[in-house]
């Protein structure tokens, strides 16, 4: 939560000004930075919807390119093959993709730690090698797939830079809304016990097994939808954008940000994609440098650059059947 | 049936590199719980370390090819070794108390650097082994041509299987090593050293590392910066199925793998090879979650 320290008025206030700049960022930029700011938004969903899975229920799964993968091949195969418009083939590319993770997901549920960092990153690779290998001949080999239909939502034209930017982010401040939402529901506080200790959650009548995969699953759906849209704003779909390295990406998103926290993935996703724009002088020396950050940060900052805040619930009305005397003589001064 | 044995045999040879692999995977995960997932870019620097040196060694002709290359064998598993004890030393102690995740991203980090690292000094094309190093002999055994470089590779492999196992069964240092594994806490109070103790796990793992990047040097005549990253995710595959910390888990995965592989490629779909190994991981994990020599450990309830 905001802590109340900053009047309401100063703090609506200052929303809506960052709001209307980031309505007005776009004409500001040119389309070279717009670009940039499209794939942070892009991976600023894929972090949050990996966040699910890897921050809020505690799961290490380091191969989230899978279900991005199938949400942007479901939309370039729709597109190409039967010029479904590639916006309206997004809920289809969820579905399927939260399927798919469903169908993979549910034998490995079982598995600890790092047996399952390694099988899904054993997902990835088997899925890469399929694309490549030009499963059921439809995602076109190691070229992948060209779309060429136009992108258009209600008869308006989708070609710019600065439209996939009001299209880009407008999905991510959705996903902030819901996730945030999510979060503190029931679902959400499920998944934080698990990731605190499974055991302890299994014992107090949780069902791990299945918020596991739901979270799974949750977390697939999204990174589908933010496929399909991948998939119209980059024109070609092709295996090596769904690479093994491309998952570590969005691991180290979650992570260095403060895995579990909303505007810790938000930071990752604008340091993950904004640093190598600025080592881009030294261009050969970009992963280079982009590595030996990536230890530096986590030998100064193990817990992430914003970890989430401690969860605090005001359990006291539920506590009504205790006997008076107690509750109230433990009951500190706030 | 020869086409079938003559497979066998290349599994065997390639497996036995994994084998060398998954067994610096598997000891650092014995002591520390932590995959070092810079393992793999060890062994691909092995592999360019191995070049140069035979580049400047052997060819000037000081040294007679055979000779050469088993000081040179020697000359790699110390620069490994020593590599592999700074990337400890920089990447992982200070993370030693921070949780496991953090470490995690940590070992990805370092394998990035080291990966790029390994790009800007030699380039980003494949680089050939000297051919004049090479043996190109076969041997004609029953109507099998077998190439002597596969015999070779194998039998250094297991050789050095043989050794390590030797070290950690029977010498003091590798009895401390294995009470390490079992329970630090208690090694500690026993009066071992256990940051000696780690230390000398990231000496060994990647001393052998480097000695199967060069010995596949030696085997396909050309390595490239980056294959670490599949040699190592393969290697550590076979250390999961053979069950991870435990060490003669890792050699027994690691052959098992390359024949599976060698099998697939062969008689299912070439193309499919590297797929073969996730595979089979993915199923042995789903029958047999601590792998086929797991440790039986029980969860802590």
């Amino acid at each position: 939560m905001i802590p109340p320290r900053l009047p309401k008025s100063a703090l609506r206030a200052a929303m809506v000004m960052a709001g209307a700049g980031m309505l007005a960022l776009p004409h500001l930029l040119g389309p070279y930075w717009t670009n940039l700011l499209n794939d942070m938004g892009i991976y600023a969903i894929l972090g949050l919807s990996l966040n699910i899975i890897l921050g809020h229920c505690g799961l290490f799964h380091m191969g989230h390119a899978a279900f991005y993968a199938v949400g942007a091949y479901t939309a370039a195969i729709l597109s190409t093959r039967f010029s479904v418009p590639i916006l309206w083939s997004m809920p289809l590319s969820g579905c399927l993709a939260g399927l798919f993770a469903l169908a993979v997901a549910r034998p490995i549920i079982h598995l600890r730690g790092d047996y399952l960092l390694v099988v899904t990153i054993g997902i990835v690779e088997i899925v890469r090698i399929a694309l490549v290998n030009n499963i059921f001949g439809l995602t076109g080999g190691s070229n992948g797939l060209l779309i060429t239909e136009p992108i258009s939502i209600f008869g308006y034209e989708i070609f710019r830079p600065a439209h996939f930017y009001y299209l880009i982010w407008s999905m991510a401040a959705l996903t902030i809304l819901l996730f945030y939402m999510l979060q503190n529901s029931r679902f959400g506080r499920a998944l934080n016990y698990i990731k605190q200790d499974d055991l302890a959650a299994e014992g107090s009548g949780i069902n791990t097994a299945h918020y596991k995969l739901a979270a799974f699953v949750l977390g697939a759906v999204w990174a589908g939808l933010i496929g399909a849209v991948f998939a119209a704003k980059i024109e070609t779909v092709s295996p090596q954008s769904f690479s093994f390295s491309e998952s570590v990406l969005y691991f180290a998103i979650v992570i260095l940000g403060g895995a579990g926290s909303i505007p810790g993935v938000l930071l990752g996703a604008f340091l993950i994609t904004g640093l190598p724009e600025i080592f881009r002088e030294w261009q050969h020396y970009r992963l280079f440098l982009f590595g030996a950050a990536m230890v530096i940060m986590m030998i100064f900052r193990p817990q992430g650059l914003i970890p989430p805040g401690r969860r605090h619930y005001n359990v006291w009305p539920y506590l009504g059947s205790f006997p008076r005397g107690v509750a109230s003589r433990n009951r500190e001064p706030r | 049936m020869l086409e079938l044995i003559q497979q066998l045999t290349n599994g065997l040879a390639v497996g036995g590199i994994y084998a060398l692999i998954a067994l610096g995977y598997t000891m650092v995960y014995g002591v520390l719980k932590l995959i070092n997932f810079a393992h793999g870019e060890l062994f691909t620097l092995g592999s360019y370390l191995g070049m140069s040196l035979l580049v400047s060694f052997a060819l000037a002709g000081r040294l007679s090819p055979p000779l050469a290359v088993l000081v040179i064998i020697v000359l790699i598993i110390g620069l490994s070794a020593l590599s592999g004890f700074l990337l400890e030393r920089v990447a992982y102690r200070p993370l030693r108390q921070s949780n496991r995740l953090a470490a995690v991203v940590s070992a990805l980090g370092a394998s990035i650097f080291l990966q790029n690292a390994i790009m800007l000094i030699y380039g980003p094309n494949y680089q050939v082994y000297p051919s004049q190093i090479r043996l190109t002999i076969a041997v004609s055994l029953w109507g099998l041509n077998i190439p002597m470089m596969r015999i070779l590779l194998f039998a250094a492999s297991v050789m050095l299987m043989i050794a390590l196992y030797l070290f950690i069964n029977k010498t003091k240092t590798g009895t401390s090593i294995r009470a390490v594994a079992t329970d630090q806490g208690a090694a500690k109070l026993m009066g071992i050293d256990v940051n000696r103790v780690i230390s000398l796990v990231f000496m060994i793992g990647p001393g052998l590392g480097g000695a199967a990047g060069m010995l596949l040097g030696l085997y396909y005549g050309q390595i490239r910066y980056d294959m670490g990253t599949l040699y190592g995710l393969k290697a550590f595959t076979a250390a999961i199925i053979g069950g991870i910390g435990n060490i003669p888990g890792a050699m027994l995965g690691g052959i098992l793998l390359g024949v599976a592989e060698a099998i697939g490629a062969a008689y299912i779909s070439p193309a499919w090879k590297d797929a073969f190994a996730f595979l089979v991981l993915i199923i042995i994990l789903i029958f047999r979650p601590t792998g086929l020599l797991g440790e039986r450990a029980a969860d802590k309830i």
